[in-house]
């Protein structure tokens, strides 16, 4: 599994790539934490407002630094 | 109106600030008010507490509303809009959304992928950093209401008129071609509580306040120099009110200038101090804040040199009749 944490490196995406740790080490998972910080790339995600969340390119949160337990919820939905 | 005077003068203008920072500089440092270093360092503390308060105030304030207008919000609002309507909008939208020209790049992409007109998101991008609801506060905190009202209409029209020039010009041919072919992305946003609102406000005032303070600090050192250093024969002879070269000179100066309007208001309050023109210090402050160079550099990744250079040139025009308009209409405002 891949996780991307789309923004150009302000503390709420680093806040974000914290939270997505914690879950996944709560959840028992293991997976690849992406930061992409490159406007173009971003916006070819069609993200407008960063921090936002993508899980295996798809993705499920934009403009808002979720809670760990947020993106547990993500993680088993998918 | 008394009522209403006293509470301009103290909220806004804060003279209660410049009294109280007034006893520290003249009973605790000691130092004359009649002096440049006395009056040097009473601009100094007074400006950058000032500006300090009115900045948090102001940028929560304006966070709240913007929490209600998300990016994917106004796109919506702007889709169902056509002509003059939509690039009002756009302009109007504009105010209430990002105070950095770093998020525009994202905002123009997701724009133009779905099928707004180009001349929307420009009307969109040069308002935004132009007039936003914490530059008119502040405006009429160092000069007054007037001259705040008129900036605000005069950035509108400049967005409207500039964006309906894009339009008109045919520059779709002129984006990238991967910004047109983006996904567009809708999936659903929460519903945010009040809480949620809150913590989003106090997070935007702690972000741009880590941004911005250096240039506070920068912006109200240079003007308290100008305010008690340089000369006022010195400042006059190169951008004295009667030559209409100044206020173009003060216009291309602040083109690849990188600050935003709380750094830059201060060189503007000292620079009007010391004689400079009212249009030709709005015309510098303007131009510092609509256009820099790593803003361009961005934009430059997403359109080609053509649209680039007619953005540029209708926004350093804009700005520079602006400039002039307020030099000779000057009287009405002080």
């Amino acid at each position: 599994m891949k996780i991307k944490i789309l923004g150009s490196g302000c503390s709420k995406c680093k806040t974000l790539t914290e939270n997505t740790q914690t879950a996944l080490t709560h959840l028992g998972m293991v997976a690849e934490i992406i930061k992409v910080t490159d406007y173009a790339e971003i916006a070819a995600h069609g993200v407008m407002s960063t921090p936002a969340l993508a899980i295996d390119d798809k993705v499920v949160s934009v403009g808002k630094v979720l809670l760990s337990s947020e993106i547990e919820t993500l993680l088993q939905a998918r | 109106m008394a009522i209403f005077e006293w509470l301009n003068n103290q909220l806004l203008k804060m003279e209660w600030l410049s009294w109280l920072v007034r006893l520290l500089v003249e009973d605790v440092f000691g130092l004359s008010m009649q002096t440049a270093i006395g009056a040097s360092v009473h601009f100094f503390i007074y400006d950058v507490i000032k500006i300090f308060i009115l900045l948090a105030v102001l940028i929560f304030t304006v966070s709240w509303v913007q929490s209600y207008f998300p990016p994917e919000r106004t796109r919506k609002i702007l889709g169902g809009m056509q002509g003059f309507k939509a690039n009002l909008t756009g302009a109007l939208m504009g105010t209430i959304t990002p105070f950095c020209s770093c998020s525009s790049i994202p905002l123009f992409i997701g724009f133009t992928s779905s099928g707004l007109p180009l001349g929307v998101t420009f009307s969109f991008l040069i308002s935004s950093p132009l007039v936003d609801l914490a530059s008119v506060i502040l405006l009429a905190s160092i000069f007054n209401w007037s001259i705040a009202i008129a900036y605000v209409l005069v950035g509108l029209v400049l967005a409207v008129i500039g964006g309906t020039i894009i339009s008109k010009a045919n520059m779709t041919r002129y984006v990238e071609s991967f910004v047109l072919h983006s996904p567009v992305l809708d999936i659903p946003q929460a519903e945010l509580s009040r809480k949620d609102r809150f913590d989003f406000a106090t997070n935007q005032v702690a972000d741009i306040f880590n941004r911005v303070w250096v240039y506070v600090l920068i912006g109200v050192g240079i003007g308290a120099a100008i305010h008690n250093w340089v000369p006022e024969s010195w400042v006059s002879s190169m951008l004295g009110q009667d030559h209409w070269w100044s206020v173009l000179v003060a216009t291309l100066i602040g083109v690849p200038m990188y600050a935003d309007i709380f750094g830059t208001l201060p060189i503007a309050e000292a620079l009007v101090g010391k004689g400079v023109g009212l249009g030709t210090a709005l015309a510098f402050m303007m131009s510092v804040t609509a256009l820099s160079l790593p803003s361009l550099i961005m934009l430059k990744k997403v359109v080609k040199a053509p649209l680039l250079l007619l953005f540029v040139g209708i926004v350093v025009c804009g700005i520079f009749i602006i400039g002039l308009l307020f030099n000779a209409f000057a009287y009405l405002f002080i």
